[in-house]
């Protein structure tokens, strides 16, 4: 296996874009990153996307994509992993680069969503669910999430208020993205006070959704470190898969398949979970915030909604989370959301984090979900310049 | 779902059958052909006896497609008396007298029907134990 770096880095401003379709913005995207690593054309495209075929009657992405960014021709797939379905398509980008299948690969995740009527983004979202025995019962993607949220405060004694340090700090960072859709801090009193969509969650735990695409350029080491660039070496590239449904996990509390992949993640790049110095957790919802974190080795079982208690994943405390909003503020295009993640890494590993900045950032772990935890991706980057 | 889908999955919906692992005895609902345990092949039906109790729940106030004319309503996850967890609507209670722990029982209820015209999906949903509920 080859060493593989991250070459060039695109991302559009997530929000609601009546003005661009869904193969505008991965295109913008794409060309983005592309103009970033100076390549003109590479040899496989790789798109992550969830819905376009439910909301946009749009499938075929990868051809689609690959033609309207003018690279007709090229080999190019669709991945779908659910709301992890970007960074599954980092995830074979690397391996066809690390594999020495290709020199040029890119990685891109689109999401079109803000178009079609809420009812039926809510029906959409469920397809990441057990379709017979857990959609048709009528449980909502949220319900999901609220069931776990639920569990939770009764095993370990948590209120609803006890989360609100996860929404806050990803609005006070969001602040400083201008690529994020809410750019605005929010108080622990508006979260304890936010109207319910699915008990205990409310709108303040939960990812607002919108529209968005990213994309990195993925090279061999050796062929992407010619300056002008910055490239960001992938020290880990590792996922797992769970059962879909949540009543077939071994316990609901315990995300197995985000455990194994961060501990194959962690194993080869040859560090532990305090050697990271910025985690792209997936927080979707402040539930998951927790239990990812738990699964990462950041925190014991049932304390990982200490961490954002007690402030430590605040820019410049001990374990930065969410540096440039995460899901909840700066918006979660579901299939585009793995790759936002990475390249928001990639902007602090460059120093390009603007007024978010971590300094010294040299090590940082993204890690992507889809489904309420079924299919879990994580990467490790690292600073190489 | 389809007619077919209906069809295919009736004993597990109606009758609330699932497995038992005839290799490592592992209680499975809903059923599968490969054991989750042991790996190996499980086709002996089991008959859950269709009590248990409330593991989480939650109270859904946005609805997918068809189910939004039923909101608010409670999901729960439900734990069988044998073991296997499952998810389902709660009925006959009110939101704010649900808890984990509660015991339920199944019954046969609607689950949504496909406009005036289309198909009814009826399927398993859980209530509270009587007795029980007054000893609480
Ligand atoms: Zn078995």
């Amino acid at each position: 296996m080859r060493d593989v770096c991250i070459a060039g880095i695109g991302q559009i401003a997530v929000g609601e874009h009546w003005d661009r379709s869904l193969r505008d913005m991965a295109v913008d995207a794409v060309v983005s990153a592309l103009n970033d690593a100076q390549v003109e054309r590479p040899q496989m495209l790789f798109v992550g996307n969830m819905l376009s075929g439910q909301l946009s009657l749009q499938e075929n992405l990868g051809a689609l994509v690959a033609d309207y960014a003018g690279l007709r021709g090229i080999e190019a797939f669709k991945i779908e992993a659910a709301c992890a379905s970007a960074a599954a398509a980092l995830r074979l980008a690397y391996l066809a680069v690390a594999g020495g299948m290709c020199d040029v690969a890119v990685a891109c995740g689109v999401e079109k969503m803000t178009e079609s009527r809420s009812d039926r983004v809510t029906t959409a979202l469920a397809t990441a669910a057990d379709a017979v025995y857990e959609a048709e019962q009528g449980v909502s993607f949220v319900a999901l999430n609220a069931l776990l949220m639920q569990r939770y405060m009764h095993q370990y004694g948590y209120r609803r208020e006890d989360f609100g340090g996860f929404a806050v700090n990803a609005h006070a960072n969001a602040a400083g993205n201008p690529w994020a859709m809410f750019q605005r801090p929010i108080t622990p009193e508006q979260f304890a006070t936010a109207r319910l969509i699915a008990a205990p969650i409310s709108l303040l735990d939960s990812a607002g959704i919108g529209d968005g695409a990213a994309a990195v350029v993925v090279m061999p080491a050796d062929l992407a470190g010619q300056p002008p660039r910055k490239p960001v070496r992938i020290r880990a590239s590792a996922s797992a898969t769970d059962a879909v449904a949540l009543h077939d996990r071994r316990d609901p509390l315990v995300l197995d398949a985000a455990a194994l992949s961060a501990g194959r993640a962690y194993a080869e790049a040859g560090v532990g979970p305090q050697d990271v110095d910025l985690f792209e957790l997936h927080d979707a919802f402040t539930i998951m915030s927790a239990l990812s974190i738990e699964a990462c080795g950041l925190a014991p079982r049932g304390h990982g909604v200490g961490l954002a208690k007690e402030g430590a994943i605040a820019l410049h405390a001990a374990h930065p989370m969410s540096t440039m909003g995460g899901l909840k503020a700066r918006g979660h295009p579901v299939g585009a959301t793995g790759l936002y993640q990475v390249v928001e890494a990639c902007l602090q590993l460059r120093g390009e984090a603007g007024v978010n900045q971590i300094k010294g950032a040299s090590l940082a772990m993204t890690q992507n979900i889809g489904g309420s935890g079924a299919n879990v991706f994580t990467h490790i980057l690292e600073r190489c310049w | 779902m389809s007619s077919s889908s209906h069809w295919r999955t009736r004993r597990q919906r109606l009758a609330l059958v699932g497995e038992q692992c005839p290799h490592c005895q592992a209680m499975l609902f809903p059923p599968r052909d490969i054991c989750p345990s042991c790996h190996g092949p499980a086709k002996e039906p089991y008959h859950y006896g269709g009590v248990g109790s409330v593991y989480s729940f939650s109270e859904v106030y946005t609805a997918p497609d068809a189910y939004e004319h039923y909101a608010p309503y409670v999901v729960a996850l439900v734990q069988l008396e044998e073991g296997p967890l499952l998810t389902a609507q709660l009925t006959d209670v009110e939101p704010e007298d649900v808890y984990v722990g509660m015991p339920v029982e199944m019954v046969t209820r609607r689950l949504r029907a496909e406009g005036p015209e289309g198909l009814i999906s009826y399927g398993y949903k859980f209530r509270p134990v009587p007795e029980r509920v007054a000893a609480h």
